[in-house]
């Protein structure tokens, strides 16, 4: 589903990814672990679109076509979604509108009619309920005033609602407390099925209790140094990221 | 040089040769201001005396006036004595046969507001005989306001059927020495809107600008008058949000709003006079006055305005809370685009006891634009009770341009509350990136911020009105961003 060859991308001419390389399948979950600053970010934002970040050289192919070619809304209505690390907010803008004007431009790319009023609350409120979101969140502006908990649900929840071929989710999991780490990872595992892919941007093993992943990388400086299974993850939480680096150098 | 008022022939000699009414009714004036101009702009309206005595002391008063130099605006130095003061209304002969004349962009305009297509001619100045009939809508429309008591003509027909009422509130709310711009309005207003509202009557329908029979070319100095008898109810709309263009660069026009004990007065405009092109040249100086005197007490005037046309707009609604009780309110959305400049706001004088004000703006900048918001509360005195709350929200899109706020506050009476809330918010990328990550266009991203800015304001504008105004923002923003 997504191909991505020996890419190289800076932002600010600062060079963070250099030849970065990675292949996701349909219905399989990869988790990209690293430390800070080892370009997991910027590898989300750039399967996203971000126009911040150069790409200099690599391949991105996304279900055999050139992803780079893609604006940031086309990459979304083709089915590729980024949960953010750090959901903006857009105050006045209703929750509820933003979901639907997404879920709407979606289903217009793909030659459906708009969704109607009643069928959008009705999937709404179910999609929410999962989640452990009051309905009165779709009434208030866009993540604002929202708690970091929130914020990530609410994340999940448009997620749910999209329902992305591709997902990637930025550390998903940072500042959340344990209810909020399982709601969210059960809304994750709701949406695992053989046609999507799910690519995890993670820090820490945590996540990785609830979410098990078919695939671990481990990313050091904008590189992928190591692969394997869910136990490369606990190896690592084991040895600390001092042990990837040495490794990468060695 | 306190003349006799002569016939218009004499008059007219003095200055020009021979044939001069005939000229001026198909050419209008040379350009220049005198006081002969005024004699003539009154003799050509077939004005009674006293308009004409007031006229010329508005123009002696204006004479000795400076014009103001302290709005945020900028623009090179009007030249007074190179516009013609009396246009002759264009003739059929002159204006597009159908809409195949007309600038395509402009139709394309239409599209986007969708503006019905039987009233596209009408805005883009096709001779309306060509294109359909508006005599039979007028007509049940005049027929039932005329049933409710109501009067709602012209201007210089409630000059000539209700010279009593003209004469009784003309210039009691905007006196002609009240600013530069008023005085000149004054003394050569070419014509504008009249209502009464008789008292205890609620005006059975939402009057609008746009139905009145020869609304069209009032010219650039126009003059309304609005008064609300006791316990009357009246909804004023003013404008519409189809592209206003003129060759007149200077508008000056003059509101003012009358609401006697009980009465209710609410007045909603869209403006979108021409901005300019993309590079600032060309557009419209908006310099209006308005105002409204809530004279009765328990009444209540409240303004509602989307501006988003003229290069510069300078234009402050307010109102005199006169009566114990009385409510004056102000609602805003200023869109200053590309060079446009706005220096807007309002002033709520609370004079009565227990009198309240709200005061709700909402600027919003984009391309090299400068916007402002200027506002006074004043409470005297004597205004026992008296409470304010203002709010006002600035949002900025691009990096070029500004926002500014001049609040003043003049509080003579302890017992006020007046509450002032400000904030400026910008469309940030990354805002616009999150939506388009969940497959919303940029443009549609803005508009959707953009909407979401304002609501407090659309709320307040009547329905189809509030429709209209989204649209015009979404296309007064177009290309904003990017």
């Amino acid at each position: 589903m997504l191909d991505i060859k020996d890419l190289h991308a800076a932002i600010g001419g600062n060079e963070i990814l250099r030849g970065l390389s990675l292949a996701v399948g349909a219905g399989e979950v990869h988790a990209i672990m690293g430390p800070n600053g080892s370009g997991k970010s910027t590898l989300a934002q750039v399967i996203a679109g971000h126009e911040d970040y150069e790409v200099t050289s690599g391949s991105v192919q996304y279900e055999g076509r050139d992803l780079l070619e893609l604006a940031p809304e086309e990459r979304a209505r083709e089915g590729i979604f980024l949960g953010f690390q750090y959901p903006v907010e857009i105050p006045g803008v209703n929750n509820a509108y933003l979901l639907k004007a997404a879920v709407n431009a979606k289903r217009q790319h793909e030659g459906k009619d708009e969704i109607d009023a009643f069928e959008f609350l009705k999937l709404a409120r179910e999609k929410m309920a999962a989640l452990g979101m009051d309905p009165k969140f779709l009434n208030r502006g866009v993540n604002e005033g929202f708690s970091g908990g929130e914020k990530k649900r609410n994340e999940i929840l448009q997620m749910a609602m999209l329902e992305p071929k591709l997902a990637v989710l930025d550390e998903t999991d940072s500042g959340l407390d344990i209810d909020a780490l399982k709601a969210v990872a059960e809304g994750v595992n709701a949406l695992r099925s053989p046609e999507r892919a799910i690519v995890l941007v993670t820090h820490y093993q945590r996540l990785l209790d609830y979410i098990e992943p078919d695939r671990v990388h481990v990313l050091s400086e904008g590189r992928i140094v190591r692969s394997g299974d869910k136990s490369l993850a606990l190896e690592l939480e084991e040895k600390g990221y001092e042990w990837v680096r040495e490794a990468a150098n060695a | 040089m306190a003349t006799e008022p002569e016939n218009l022939e004499q008059l007219v000699n003095r200055r020009y040769k021979h044939g001069f009414v005939t000229d001026i009714a198909s050419e209008g004036l040379p350009p220049g201001l005198d006081e002969d101009v005024v004699r003539a702009i009154s003799a050509i309206k077939q004005e009674p005396e006293f308009l004409l005595e007031w006229r010329l002391r508005a123009y002696r008063l204006w004479r000795e006036m400076a014009e103001p130099d302290w709005a945020h605006v900028h623009y090179p130095k009007i030249d007074y004595d190179a516009i013609s003061y009396y246009s002759a209304p264009k003739s059929d002969k002159d204006r597009p046969k159908s809409l195949d004349e007309v600038d395509p962009k402009l139709l394309e305009t239409y599209d986007k507001l969708g503006i019905p297509l039987h009233e596209r001619a009408k805005l883009a100045g096709v001779a309306v005989d060509a294109v359909f009939d508006s005599v039979s809508v007028a007509t049940t429309f005049k027929k039932k306001l005329a049933d409710a008591g109501v009067i709602f003509c012209s201007f210089s027909e409630a000059v000539r059927e209700h010279p009593e009422l003209v004469r009784k509130y003309l210039g009691s709310v905007v006196p002609q020495r009240d600013n530069f711009f008023a005085a000149l309005n004054s003394a050569v207003f070419s014509d504008g809107s009249f209502v009464y509202i008789p008292k205890g009557v609620r005006c059975p329908m939402e009057l609008s600008t746009y139905f009145r029979i020869n609304a069209a070319n009032t010219g650039q100095f126009e003059r309304t008058l609005i008064v609300a008898d006791e316990g009357s109810h009246v909804s004023y709309l003013e404008g519409c949000t189809a592209p206003m263009r003129d060759e007149n660069q200077l508008h000056a026009a003059v509101v003012e709003l009358v609401a006697l004990k009980d009465a209710e007065i609410k007045y909603s405009t869209v403006q979108n006079w021409y901005p300019g092109d993309e590079e600032g040249r060309g557009g419209i100086y908006n310099f209006v006055t308005k105002r409204g005197d809530c004279r009765g007490a328990n009444s209540k005037i409240s303004w509602t305005q989307v501006e988003t046309g003229s290069a510069i707009t300078w234009k402050y609604p307010s109102c005199i809370l006169r009566g114990d009780n009385s409510v004056g309110e102000f609602y805003s959305v200023a869109v200053a685009n590309n060079y446009q400049q706005a220096d807007t706001g309002t002033k709520m004088i609370h004079i009565g006891r227990n009198t309240r004000s709200t005061i709700v703006s909402k600027g919003i900048s984009a391309g090299k634009a400068q916007n402002a918001y200027r506002g006074l509360v004043r409470v005297m005195p004597q205004a026992e009770g008296a409470r304010n709350h203002t709010q006002c929200d600035s949002l900025l899109i691009g990096k070029e341009c500004g926002a500014h706020t001049f609040p003043y506050m003049e509080i003579r009476n302890p017992t006020a509350k007046v509450e002032h809330e400000a904030t400026t918010s910008k469309i940030s990328a990354d805002q616009l990136f999150y939506c388009r990550q969940r497959g919303i266009a940029e443009e549609d991203a803005v508009n959707m911020i953009v909407n979401g800015f304002c609501k407090e304001v659309f709320n307040e504008l009547p329905m189809e009105f509030a429709v209209e105004a989204q649209a015009l923002l979404n296309v007064s923003l177009e290309g904003a961003v990017g």
